[in-house]
């Protein structure tokens, strides 16, 4: 969403969790909770423009406009990824605490207006967590067959340390391939 | 298609109601305690979702399934928030017009309309009581068994 704006701006924004966020005045597709990204071609560190001037004063200044500013989602950085991650394992603990009934697993299917989320935990507790989209079939299999993945080209492989990031090219080559199935023909 | 149980909550985490029909397991705390580790699962999981999501989105979490059971949540404009545990087969898009009827039909007309009801307190009133019961149990869902 990118747009020329002109002097005084009517979009709000603030400085939130390191980004310069809208905090007022949607309209033509900003909306609230979008970051900015970048002003005039130039992308934003934080809150400051390459040349160091900090985003908030050169806003103000009249002389600055009219002015390009792109807005968009935040991109999400693979440290919030991790943690993101992390979020999902009390929250699957959590959903056998609160259940009404005996024998509960953890949470293997989340639904919500945009995305569905599968997960699958192997008996030695690896999780494996798939985002698709609402429509998307064959989750399951494909859960099975990143299982059989993981333990062909990360655990047989001799370079790889436990507990650490996969780095491992044939396991990335393998997944892409069983992605891209999955996506045409909707099973394995 | 089993109902489990129902909690209600306002915008500021408070359980305004509960109701169980079948339960076979329970938790060892107090039905408050309960409540608030409810509530607090509920809140993470709609950042989570948020954050998580591929673009922007209106309603959010919706539910979520284990293999005993299907959590189904519900949230109103004014930030009430219905959660309903139900059995993993039931159709989702029935009992979210299950959920916004209870809204609708039972807490606006028997709690919101209530001189009785305070708001931020447990709703108290027998005849809401009765009323969902009823209309929960005259739903379709609650007939397939």
């Amino acid at each position: 969403h990118e747009k020329t704006y002109s002097y005084p701006l009517d979009i709000k924004l603030k400085f939130e969790n390191k980004r310069v966020t809208v905090a007022f005045g949607e309209r033509d597709g900003v909306c609230i909770g979008h970051v900015l990204l970048a002003v005039n071609g130039q992308p934003l560190s934080y809150d400051k423009l390459p040349d160091g001037r900090n985003v908030f004063d050169f806003l103000e200044e009249r002389e600055n406009f009219p002015v390009n500013l792109k807005f968009g989602r935040a991109k999400i950085t693979t440290n919030e990824k991790i943690v993101l991650a992390s979020m999902f394992y009390p929250l699957y603990a959590l959903a056998v605490q609160l259940s009404p009934d005996q024998g509960s697993s953890g949470i293997l299917e989340l639904v919500t207006d945009t995305f569905k989320l599968n997960s699958s935990q192997t008996l030695t507790g690896v999780k494996f967590i798939v985002v698709a989209d609402l429509k998307q079939s064959g989750i399951d299999q494909l859960l099975e067959k990143i299982y059989e993945l993981y333990a062909d080209y990360a655990l047989k492989n001799p370079f790889y340390s436990l507990e650490m990031p996969i780095r491992a090219d044939l396991f990335e080559q393998n997944l892409q391939v069983a992605i891209d199935q999955i996506e045409k023909t909707g099973f394995i | 298609m089993t109902i489990h149980n129902l909690y209600i909550f306002d915008r500021h985490g408070n359980l305004l109601f509960y109701h169980e029909w079948v339960r076979r397991k329970h938790t060892s705390m107090s039905k408050e305690e309960e409540a608030k580790l409810l509530y607090g699962m509920i809140f993470s999981l709609k950042s989570f979702v948020n954050r998580l999501s591929p673009t922007v989105s209106k309603e959010g979490f919706l539910s979520y399934k284990t293999s005993a059971y299907r959590l189904n949540f519900f949230e109103t404009v004014s930030k009430l928030k219905l959660i309903l545990n139900t059995d993993t087969e039931t159709s989702q898009s029935e009992i979210r017009e299950l959920l916004s009827g209870i809204y609708r039909d039972i807490y606006v007309e028997y709690a919101v309309k209530s001189p009785m009801v305070v708001p931020g307190e447990m709703i108290t009133s027998n005849l809401f009581r009765t009323k969902l019961v009823q209309y929960v149990q005259s739903s379709h869902i609650y007939k397939a068994n």
